[in-house]
């Protein structure tokens, strides 16, 4: 199979501190730490499974500038043969529909039999798998949890929905998955792993190269903009309460007691 | 503005679901004045159609076998079909919406607006919303340009719902456009998530835990201290991610749904994954290291504490105390 | 030499003369033997190379202390014991041995020099020497068949019991004593009492006794066949030797003479390839068994199967799933099938990882080096462990729970992927005007104080870093903390097998290093002080706080006050990493014992180099295994034990281990734990 995973480059939410910078502008990214965003990362383990099962190549492609170089070939350390980076700055501001309409030009250029993206980013959206099978006709599932190849012209597919269910589909090839996390284990790349992958070239395409009008994406095609970060006027909250171990248990247990909490 | 507005209504097992309520107050918040019209699809949804018609002044009601599993395959091509150009929709955001909406937009050429936890307005043709990004660490302002419709998903929980039966809304029989609708994704079946020997669904009183416990062996405190209470342990998904307890026990959109009267918090930040599984509004006692959780939002009580030296002191006092 | 009336040489059998079957045994069985220790040599050609001629008079001497003098058997006084009366029973036997094998060939054979009294001498010797090894072999062969001591169990996973084959090689060794003794014995009734050499009470002198007043015709048949059974005997046992455990006969002086010389250093990814060139390297680590150095595949051939490593690995202790032991006879016996006698060896050459072991096995191990302190043939199991790691991180095996803090200490230099701005954060609340000095801000220092990460960074430790900066500055010690230019030390990163991590963290501290112009470096974390004493090169000398502490305790910079509540029991638990690695057990005690009025007892037969690991540090702490119970609850039930309320130490990971097990355990209120310097600074005089 000709698998094309699309990865982004996020702050990593666990270890950083996620502060709105002066003005609200954008956050504070200075003493941010970047990898590749957790949700991709499962998609490509998911495609260098299929691949060492089933014979073929996943190719990573990501949109950004040249720091989403470093996550694209830590992905290609996983296992994939080719990466692509895809640069222009007419792409900045792209909103979800741009990011979609950049990468479909890419996918375009290949023969791809499945396109995998992670089912949600930083920005909570879970938008651009969606698009990108609509822009390229292809069928579509969200948050996948499994993939099994059946024949050559169809995938069983198991989706993750409310309360744990999981909602079993045949979908045709070829199509786009977004993948949810827990989908399988993703294996360990170390600094090593990525030193083996160190000397690939990796393509650099822009705008022209994808045939893309630059007014179709970046900011000057987009439909949604942010305008600002903030945080929340903190609206009613809980009664906090205050003292020593021994007297916030003393608290809790005459609160649990009269709430009924203690049976 | 004068745009129409429609709704999907999900449901299952015959009755709508709570969105339903909700996105009328999101859809009026959006679009004030506007009587927003509810899409039902489905197979035998007469009682559905005849529930919602009490909320929404028309409902559109698109009947057939083919769609007795809300497959979104499906139901793309028939909304791309049957939505008037320059009309919005609403649709909750749910692993249902998630599948749905993207797609259907790029098809009607129309804006994406996912994931709305607040309105601040319509302005001519720009909707003013407020999203959250970096998993509800900060919010953002975000301007959408829906002169040519837009397709929008509304957080559950982020709207209050509507009183229902406030109206003697018409059921429209539309269900002959779903003719000769086809998709490349079939549906097969649902497999349950495993019973296993806990149903916390049924528990009047869950202490849960989350991340906030460091490790494993800890569990074991939190396990104590329900024990000491009568009450059943519970948790939120990293917990059951990193296989420290099983899936039965996860609290949350993605887990199950409880109503108890009582709800412990150890350890837990409070996404909205999480809170969203919680119903019922229960006395929540929450107990953080951090005083900056959102969870402290959503509690009835709060303490910033080390859980590791409460726990222990709070499931001895409770021993005592019986 | 007195007449003898019959000998091995001149009998006759069948027919024959004798003496061709004796001559044709010891053909075919040295044949045999040869031909067995080639093949068995055959995986070692193919074996990564090992240095071995470096350091060759402290090399003897090891051979002297554990080989010779059995240094390390008395440990288990029992089994010990007996074994050092059959070692030496062998030994001496050596010379007889051999006599007896040219006899056979050679009429009346007898060693140059051994003529006279020598001989004489020797004769009385080699007596008792058959005899206490045949007592000797007896007791041990009752204890195996009918106590069954807890270290010789087989569990099931591991296949069938050891007691046969260890009673059939008891059973050879005793026919051999009592062959020798028939032998001999049989001959001497026949020269009747007045020539009798036989020292009484020795199997020899019993033999005599008993066969005296034989005729003469049946006592040479006594003797032939005791010689025959000898022979064969002898030869047999020889050939079998190479089939089991009992090859540690052969192998183990060798064994000994490469074993490691030093304790707390980790070998090179290869011998032979300096860490500039190991980009360059195109697989790292032990994934097939080849891979494995020559060194290790003799260490598998020498272990003797006695269970004393498992018995003092925690790890074990705990359930996990390793047994140190196990290590060593599954890589044995895989040996033994890949490279038979006959035919080629089996080509397939077999991932170890998922074949004869399993990536927890390998995972469990906290490297405390109980098993290293234990083996009496020198046997490593340390560095294995990291070679079979360095083969999982290179395939990217790596366990979910371990893959963050890895990725964490990549991007930040420490496992909880915090701040580096907030590392010297602690400096801040010091107090008593202390003043830390930081070459984060350009200045220097004499002495350096690395502090690590769990110190700097976690709540409870932060305290720790404080106390040793209080002490340090009572001290008198002009000292300097590197800040935000410090990383993890990298201990545990090169012990789970991310060797080039490791590189990477060892070149970034070690220029930070030196931009503190430091003499000496001082640290409060055995694993810190570890990896900069044995991982880290061209380094200032390091030392641990507590031997800083003892040092001006002795000359006076600091003085202690008495204890307030002298009514409590302290105990102290040796860390794995100051203590066993780095032999300092007795500055963090002369430490304690100098506050007056402080009561302090020993975990006996836990303590010192037989200290029990509280769980293991550095990424250990984040590894989640299958196991029955902690260590560290193990640890703290041995201080209830011994009589103490309190566990001082001298290590951030074994004080956070310990913290826990307390609660996990339900002491709280019954057993404290507090980190040395904090005790010190609490009676610190000012």
């Amino acid at each position: 199979m000709e698998i094309l995973v699309c990865v982004k480059r996020v702050p990593d939410a666990a270890e950083n501190e996620i502060v709105v910078g002066a003005g609200g502008a954008d956050i504070k990214r200075e003493d941010l730490v970047y990898s590749v965003n957790e949700w991709d990362n499962y998609a490509v383990e998911e495609a260098v499974q299929i691949v060492e099962r089933e014979g073929g190549n996943v190719t990573i492609v990501s949109m950004g500038d040249s720091e989403a170089e470093e996550v694209v070939r830590r992905e290609m350390a996983m296992g994939a043969a080719q990466g692509l980076l895809l640069t222009d700055a007419a792409f900045d501001g792209s909103d979800g529909l741009g990011i979609a309409t950049i990468l479909a030009a890419a996918a375009r250029k290949g023969e791809y039999d499945l396109i995998l993206t992670g089912a949600l980013a930083d920005d909570g959206a879970g938008q651009v798998g969606g698009m990108l099978a609509a822009l390229l006709d292809w069928p579509y599932a969200s948050v996948v949890n499994k993939i099994e190849t059946k024949d050559g012209k169809s995938l069983r597919i198991g989706r993750e929905i409310e309360g744990g269910t999981q909602e079993i589909s045949d979908i045709e090839t070829p199509c786009v998955l977004s993948i949810q996390t827990g989908i399988n284990e993703p294996r360990y790349v170390g600094i090593r792993g990525i030193r083996k992958v160190a000397s690939i070239e990796i393509p650099i395409l822009d705008a022209g190269a994808l045939g893309l009008d630059a007014a179709a994406v970046g900011a000057a095609g987009a439909n949604v903009r942010r305008i600002d970060y903030f945080v929340p006027q903190l609206g009613a909250s809980a009664e906090m309460l205050e003292g020593s171990i021994e007297e916030l248990a003393g608290k809790l247990v005459d609160l649990l007691k009269a709430k009924g909490g203690i049976r | 503005m004068d745009a129409k507005v429609f709704v999907y209504v999900a449901h299952k097992d015959g009755k709508a679901d709570d969105s339903a309520l909700e996105l009328v107050t999101a859809a009026q918040s959006m679009f004030p004045g506007s009587n927003p019209v509810a899409l039902v699809a489905g197979s035998g949804i007469d009682a559905v159609c005849q529930e919602t018609a009490a909320t929404y002044g028309e409902v559109w009601k698109f009947d057939q076998a083919a769609l007795a599993y809300p497959n979104a395959e499906l139901l793309r091509p028939l909304l791309v079909k049957v939505l008037p150009a320059g009309a919005m929709l609403l649709l909750p955001h749910n692993t249902f919406g998630l599948d749905l909406g993207p797609g259907l937009s790029v098809q009607r050429g129309v804006t994406y607006v996912p994931d709305v936890v607040g309105i601040d307005g319509l302005e001519g043709t720009t909707l003013k919303v407020v999203r959250q990004e970096f998993a509800g660490q900060v919010s953002a302002h975000v301007h959408c340009a829906v002169a040519k419709g837009a397709v929008i998903t509304v957080r559950s929980g982020a709207f209050r719902p509507a009183p229902a039966g406030a109206v003697a809304g018409q059921v429209l029989d539309r269900s002959a456009d779903t003719a000769g609708l086809s998709a490349r994704r079939k549906f097969v079946e649902l497999i349950q998530a495993e019973a296993g020997d806990i149903d916390i669904t049924r528990e009047d009183v869950l202490v849960s835990v989350g991340r906030g416990i460091g490790e494993k062996e800890n569990i074991a405190l939190v396990e104590d201290l329900a024990e000491a209470m009568g009450a059943a342990v519970s948790c939120s998904r990293p917990i059951v991610d990193a296989k420290w307890l099983d899936r039965p026990r996860q609290v949350g959109t993605s887990g199950k749904t409880v109503k108890p009267k009582v709800y412990l918090a150890l350890g837990i930040s409070g996404s909205f994954q999480h809170l969203g599984g919680i119903k019922g509004n229960p006395f929540l006692l929450a107990i953080n290291k951090n005083p900056k959780a959102p969870i402290f939002q959503a509690a009835t009580v709060g303490v910033v504490a080390d859980l590791m030296e409460l726990l222990p002191v709070l499931t001895e006092k409770i021993k005592k105390s019986r | 030499m007195v007449h003898e009336p019959f000998s091995p040489a001149t009998a006759m059998l069948a027919g024959m003369p004798a003496k061709v079957l004796f001559a044709l045994i010891p053909l075919v069985g040295l044949v045999c033997f040869a031909w067995i220790i080639a093949r068995r040599l055959a995986p070692l050609l193919r074996a990564a190379p090992h240095p071995c001629w470096q350091r060759i008079p402290e090399r003897i001497l090891l051979v002297l202390k554990i080989w010779l003098a059995q240094w390390r058997q008395p440990r288990y006084m029992l089994a010990g014991v007996l074994h050092i009366v059959v070692f030496f029973g062998f030994l001496i036997l050596g010379a007889r041995s051999m006599q007896l094998v040219i006899l056979g060939v050679v009429d009346g054979f007898v060693w140059p020099g051994f003529g006279g009294t020598l001989g004489a001498a020797y004769n009385v010797v080699k007596d008792f020497a058959s005899t206490a090894v045949f007592v000797a072999v007896a007791i041990l062969a009752v204890r195996r068949a009918f106590f069954k001591p807890a270290r010789y169990a087989v569990p099931e996973k591991y296949g069938k019991d050891h007691t046969p084959e260890a009673l059939f090689v008891l059973g050879l060794i005793a026919t051999l004593m009592i062959s020798e003794s028939a032998f001999e014995g049989s001959l001497l009734a026949a020269q009747g009492e007045s020539v009798t050499s036989a020292t009484v009470l020795t199997l020899t002198w019993g033999f005599a006794r008993t066969l005296s007043g034989l005729q003469t015709s049946t006592l040479a048949g006594i003797n032939l066949a005791a010689y025959a059974i000898h022979d064969l005997t002898f030869f047999f046992f020889l050939c079998f030797l190479p089939f089991g455990k009992h090859f540690h006969v052969i192998t183990s002086l060798f064994n000994v003479f490469f074993m490691r010389l030093q304790t707390g250093n980790i070998k090179p990814v290869a011998y032979g390839i300096s860490d500039a060139q190991l980009d360059d390297v195109k697989s790292f680590g032990v994934k097939e068994f080849e891979d494995f150095t020559w060194k290790h595949m003799l260490d598998f051939y020498s272990c003797v199967d006695c269970g004393r490593c498992s018995d003092r690995c925690p790890a074990n202790a705990v359930g996990r799933p390793l047994s140190p032991r196990f290590i060593s006879i599954k890589a044995r016996d895989y040996a033994f099938e890949h490279y038979p006698l006959f035919g080629n060896a089996k080509a397939d050459a077999v991932p170890l990882i998922g074949g004869i072991y399993s990536e927890d096995e390998i995972w469990s191990c906290t490297t405390c080096g109980a098993c290293e302190e234990e083996c009496p043939v020198g046997i490593e199991y340390i560095d294995k462990m990291v070679d079979l790691r360095r083969g999982m991180v290179d395939d990217g095996l790596v366990p979910q729970s371990l893959q963050k803090p890895m990725s964490a200490l990549e991007k930040r230099g420490n496992p909880w992927g915090k701040l580096e701005k907030k590392r010297a954060e602690w400096t801040a609340g010091v107090g008593e005007g202390v003043n830390v000095k930081l070459v984060e801000k350009g200045e220097t220092a004499e002495t350096l104080y690395f502090v690590d990460s769990i110190t700097s960074y976690d709540d409870r430790m932060q305290k720790i870093a404080q106390a040793t900066a209080r002490i340090l500055s009572k001290g008198d010690v002009d000292f300097v903390v590197i800040g935000k230019d410090e990383k993890d030390s990298g201990h545990d990163v090169r012990r789970f097998g991310e060797e080039m991590l490791f590189q990477s963290l060892k070149e970034q501290n070690s220029e930070a290093i030196r931009a503190s112009e430091a003499r000496r470096i001082v640290v409060n974390d055995p694993h810190a002080m570890n990896a900069l004493r044995n991982d880290y090169e061209d380094m200032p000398p390091v030392q641990h706080v507590s031997e800083m502490i003892a040092l001006c305790i002795e000359n006076g910079k600091l003085k202690l006050n008495p204890l307030a509540d002298a009514s409590k029991t302290y105990t102290y638990h040796d860390p794995c990493y100051l203590g066993r690695h780095n032999g300092t057990y007795d500055s963090p005690r002369q430490a304690i014992d100098a506050i007056p009025g402080l009561k302090r007892v020993e975990m006996k037969g836990n303590c010192r180099d037989r200290s029990f690991c509280c769980g293991g540090g550095g990424l250990m702490l984040f590894y989640e295994p299958e196991e029955e119970q902690r260590m560290g609850v193990v640890r703290v039930q041995q201080a209830c034990e011994a009589g103490a309320d309190v566990i001082v130490t001298a290590c951030p990971y074994c004080l956070t281990n310990i913290e826990d097990a307390i609660k996990v355990a339900g002491l709280e209120g019954r057993m404290e734990v507090l980190d040395l310097v904090e005790l010190v600074d609490g009676q610190l005089q000012h």
